[in-house]
């Protein structure tokens, strides 16, 4: 039998990573910790060595992590999972999940992909968990202004449901504004244009 | 106008000043004249930078001047043929020191400490490493970037003029900006080189010093440039150069003195840079230390090229059997770059490289790629 897969979290994210450790841990990974980028993390990874380096791509800790692989002196040397090496389907998913990993050379592919699955699996249920929570703490006067944006995101710009709240958050986010003030924006403002 | 092949673009952008041409072409209005609906997008990281390029995410991005090239040649963990549009911005560097390892080496060597000159203030750090040597006491820390950074080959070849070895005398690392000054403070590092506001904010808490700026090592060191993949560019030519024109017409807008403090304030916004306006202000208005359009400084010149490669090929990241002209040719398109400006009434630089040292850069003897004694550096405020 093959030795059990370490591996190493990295999120800057306490309650996503905690949500990860326990897919991992379930799926019968060994989880050697799970860190955050104001660590010293190439130090922590060449102390814990372990076999995949599993990294959140919405820190900005992945930099650090690239840079161990020229380092001469640094065993393990991780290795980016990237598209020439595995198949771009599944990077593509990783890389929408927020997903990135970096393995020891000469891992085989196959035993990396399982990890990497089941990360993005905890991702993806992780997001969808707060998107739930996120919808449940808006008033209902939101949440009908909610209702009546994504409406007109979906006629106007022939978005799906789920396409059309995304964009209502990517706004928010990039506004630094809540996804309620958004939304009553853009149907006052599609009011006027209407007018 | 020619056809585009599509409109709608998506551009990635990290966070640090020399990212401007991007944020202000679209906060201008440049992407429209030209046709042009383009998505501006934060990133965090130059691996996700990379990975979006390869996967189709982004269209084109800001991203660190030698990383194209290291990708097309397939150094990093991936090859991915890339080209280099224009370049974004001329210095814009620092290299920051813990107040308390400053303090040492004014201590161990005051004459050299406080003299100004980089190899000298270099034989200042070598006294320390010396220092703590001898007592056991570890090693410094240095940190840039990433491992293909602009930042990453001055601070070597700063430590190299000061008689260090990179590789062993201290211990080089890659922290990302935005923790830099959190890993300063926990002394997790001792210093580091990077773009700005990660020094002027080192120095606003106090807890560093800007021991050195990019323009001492090397003045017109070009920091980041505009990178597609090579398949893009074949595919979209005229989106390509529409996009590049909307990107001199911001970088001219960024250079006239009179629009910095505009600039700073639409940069400091929580969407883009998320730093205060005053900051910003302060580091944009030193003289000549963010150059964005004026002495050609976009054009992409491929003797900066030839000097990344040689970097490369001396700290072993590229084989020393390199044929450096073929690759600064195939990732530096001065031919893409010239139709645009042209189209503009841009002037162009009549040819696409300078002899060595042409671009004020520390020059490399071409037999063995060793450094020629620093003192052939112009110093800091003395004219070329």
């Amino acid at each position: 039998m093959t030795k059990t897969l370490s591996v190493l979290l990295i999120d800057d994210n306490p309650a996503r990573a905690e949500v990860v450790e326990a897919g991992l841990q379930a799926a019968g990974y060994r989880l050697l910790a799970r860190l955050e980028g104001t660590q010293d993390l190439t130090a922590r990874v060449r102390d814990l060595s372990p076999d995949v380096v599993v990294v959140s791509t919405d820190s900005p800790s992945r930099d650090a992590i690239e840079d161990m692989r020229r380092s001469t002196e640094q065993q393990p040397r991780p290795i980016a999972l990237f598209v020439d090496q595995s198949d771009p389907a599944t990077i593509a998913a990783a890389m929408e999940a927020g997903v990135s990993a970096y393995v020891v050379k000469g891992l085989a592919q196959d035993r990396v992909r399982s990890v990497l699955d089941v990360a993005v699996g905890h991702f993806n249920r992780y997001h969808a968990m707060r998107e739930e929570l996120e919808r449940a703490r808006l008033t209902l006067l939101e949440r009908k202004a909610i209702d009546r944006a994504k409406g007109l995101l979906m006629e106007q710009r022939g978005l799906g449901e789920e396409a059309a709240y995304k964009l209502l958050r990517k706004l928010a986010m990039d506004q630094n504004k809540r996804i309620g003030e958004v939304a009553q924006e853009l149907v006052t403002y599609a009011k006027v244009l209407k007018k | 106008m020619a056809e585009l092949e599509r409109t709608k673009l998506n551009v990635g952008y990290i966070p640090i000043i020399d990212c401007a041409p991007i944020i202000l072409a679209d906060e201008l209005g440049a992407y429209e004249r030209q046709g042009l609906e383009v998505e501006i997008r934060r990133e965090v990281s130059w691996a996700n930078v990379r990975d979006k390029l390869a996967l189709g995410v982004l269209d084109a991005s800001h991203i660190l001047s030698p990383l194209p090239l290291a990708l097309t040649l397939g150094m990093d963990s991936v090859t991915v043929p890339m080209i280099n549009a224009m370049t974004l911005e001329l210095n814009g560097n620092a290299l920051t020191l813990s107040q308390a390892l400053w303090r040492e080496m004014e201590e161990a060597a005051p004459d050299l400490a406080g003299a100004g000159h980089p190899p000298l203030v270099a034989r200042a750090l070598a006294a320390v490493v010396r220092q703590r040597a001898a007592r056991g006491a570890p090693r410094i820390v240095l940190a840039s970037v990433f491992p293909y950074s602009v930042q990453n080959y001055m601070l070597r070849h700063w430590l190299a003029s000061g008689g260090l070895d990179p590789d062993h005398d201290v211990r080089l690392t890659v922290v990302p900006p935005p923790h830099t000054v959190a890993h300063l403070s926990a002394k997790v590092i001792d210093g580091y080189c990077v773009g700005e506001p990660w020094n002027q904010r080192a120095v606003a808490l106090g807890i560093g010093r800007i021991v050195l700026t990019g323009p001492d090592i090397w003045r017109g060191m070009p920091e980041k440039v505009l990178g597609v993949t090579e398949a893009w560019a074949e595919r979209h030519p005229n989106t390509l150069k529409a996009l590049i024109k909307a990107l001199i017409e911001a970088s001219q807008w960024l250079d006239e003195p009179a629009n910095r403090a505009e600039a700073a304030r639409v940069l400091s916004s929580p969407r883009y840079l998320n730093t205060p306006v005053e900051i910003l202000a302060r580091t944009l208005d030193i003289a000549d230390f963010h150059v964005f359009h004026r002495s050609f400084a976009n054009f992409p010149w491929r003797s900066h090229a030839d000097w990344f490669l040689g970097q490369m090929v001396r700290w072993g990241q590229a084989a020393p059997d390199l044929d450096i002209e073929a690759a600064s040719n195939r990732v530096y398109r001065t031919d893409l770059y010239r139709a645009a400006a042209e189209e503009m009434g841009v002037a162009c630089p009549e040819s696409d490289r300078l002899p060595p040292g042409g671009h004020g850069e520390p020059v490399l003897s071409p037999a063995e790629l060793e450094p020629v004694p620093f003192p052939t550096l112009m110093r800091s405020g003395e004219e070329a």
